[in-house]
């Protein structure tokens, strides 16, 4: 199904914004790629996953997912690379890497 | 039917907040400001008003306060003075640029250092450029009568923006005088009942206060400018509306014995009242002298202001604080506006009232024939001090 096409700030003039600059829109943060300006990105070593779920838990942008067998996987989408999920990784599963050596 | 009644200033403040049935008082007490908060919590407490009194810690916080009162649609007041209105600063931005309609009314008091209580305009010029439309009071009458026209053009759907009313320090908070109180249903008929359209509700959710990156920030503010000058026709419909309610009309510019007047004083706020007394005393000896107010300062009242400058020859400008390294900064916007227009008055800036410093009837009086020689010597530019001990040196602009 083709998508419609996210306007972005470059198709608003002036009087296209709205009064105090609200968004009327509810959670439309869903829509847009949040996470293009992360400096490092999570890998999960599935190996050692304990499926134990903290990485989702402390997450503070709602950003791993869980997978249908059980395990966790961060969506890159939306993840700022905070480094929070590889801290808290109890079986220290999740590796820290800079995205320039992806 | 009004009552008389003899009230201080701040008192009928408080009772046009009352009368406005507001939703949200969040205020720190501060010299000259107290008795507003005061009263209004009294009245909180004892059932005159229905209302949420939030005592807050600090400025800051009553400001911010009133900003998420009013996202949720409360008809919201606040009010401080000098340092208070300078630690709440940040947030001053902030309400209007996100469109609440707050009202705060500012008892006008000198800053610091050296520590004053007393009262200039230091304070309020330190926020000239905040998106606020702002107004002068010169009576305890105009104290009563702003504030309630404040939230009436505040809450305007058309206008959205905050309100600060402006009353001199001491000079007016603390008077007693007459005060007009309009009856209950008259003031209901002039101010309906706030409906903010953006209201957060969590049947309908939205966002206030996103943050805006370089490719939209610019379109922000464009639209805020061009939206906070447009309220210019709502401010000046509110003031005909009231007019014909309560029989006293206001106006942006207010002229006094001005009719064919070649020289015009300018005055800001409370100490007009003297100034008029000099103007009658000169108008009486057959001088061409006036006296003009600016009751309004923002949006800045360009056409009005430049309407009542036809045929005047000297106009002389009295600011209550400095810009440090510019001078008097209502005299600088004067003559700033004045500047493409053909035919123009010379202007001559003198600056006085510091942190509470007397102006007296002679000191006006000196300001008008200092004035008037200086234009007459040929140049308009001076900046002098009413009554400052010492000669005056290096301050030429």
């Amino acid at each position: 199904m083709a998508q419609k096409k996210l306007k972005t700030a470059y198709d608003f003039t002036w009087r296209d914004m709205e009064v105090g600059n609200i968004i009327t829109e509810a959670g439309n943060a869903s829509l847009r790629r949040t996470g293009d300006w992360r400096s490092e990105r999570p890998v999960v070593d599935m190996a050692k996953c304990k499926k134990c779920g903290l990485c989702w838990l402390y997450c503070p942008d709602g950003a791993i997912e869980m997978l249908d067998d059980g395990y966790y996987e961060p969506d890159l989408y939306y993840c700022k690379g905070c480094g929070i999920c590889a801290s808290e990784c109890p079986a220290n599963a999740i590796t820290m890497v800079a995205e320039e050596e992806i | 039917m009004s009552k008389r009644v003899a009230l201080e200033a701040s008192h009928a403040v408080a009772e046009a907040v009352k009368m406005a049935d507001a939703d949200v008082i969040a205020a720190y007490p501060i010299t000259p400001q107290t008795h507003i908060p005061e009263r209004l919590a009294e009245m909180v407490a004892n059932g005159e008003l229905r209302a949420s009194y939030i005592p807050v810690e600090s400025e800051h916080s009553a400001l911010s306060a009133c900003l998420g009162a009013a996202s949720i649609g409360a008809r919201t007041f606040t009010t401080t003075a000098g340092q208070g209105l300078e630690l709440m600063h940040e947030v001053v931005y902030a309400a209007s640029s996100m469109r609440y309609p707050v009202v705060m009314v500012i008892c006008n008091r000198a800053l610091s250092a050296p520590l004053s209580v007393w009262g200039d305009h230091s304070d309020i010029m330190a926020c000239r450029d905040t998106g606020w439309i702002q107004v002068f009071c010169e009576n305890n009458q105009e104290a009563f009568d702003l504030t309630l026209w404040a939230f009436r053009v505040a809450e305007d759907s058309s206008v959205l923006f905050p309100v600060m009313v402006n009353l001199d320090g001491f000079t007016l908070s603390h008077v007693i005088e007459p005060v007009l109180l309009p009856e209950q249903s008259e003031v209901d008929s002039f101010l309906p009942k706030f409906k903010y359209p953006f209201a957060l509700t969590p049947d309908r959710p939205m966002t206030h206060g996103a943050f805006g990156p370089p490719e939209i920030y610019s379109e922000a503010k464009v639209a805020q400018e061009v939206a906070f000058r447009k309220s210019g026709e709502v401010i000046l419909k509110g003031w005909r509306e009231f007019g014909d309610i309560f029989g006293r009309y206001y106006s942006p510019v207010e002229l006094y014995k001005a009719e064919g007047a070649k020289t015009l004083l300018l005055t800001m706020g409370s100490l007009g009242t003297t100034a008029k007394m000099v103007i009658d005393e000169k108008r009486a000896r057959g001088e061409d002298v006036g006296h003009i107010s600016l009751r309004l300062w923002r949006p800045f009242p360009f056409k009005e202001f430049r309407q009542a400058m036809k045929g005047v020859e000297t106009l002389i400008v009295f600011d209550r604080s400095i810009s440090f390294g510019m001078g008097g900064a209502v005299y600088a916007e004067l003559r700033s506006a004045l500047y493409d227009e053909e035919e123009r008055p010379k202007i001559v800036s003198i600056i006085g009232g510091l942190g509470g410093r007397d102006v007296s009837v002679e000191d006006f009086e000196y300001m008008i024939d200092r004035g008037r020689e200086v234009a007459e010597g040929g140049t308009g530019r001076m900046l002098e001090t009413v009554g400052i001990r010492g000669e005056m040196v290096g301050t030429k602009g």
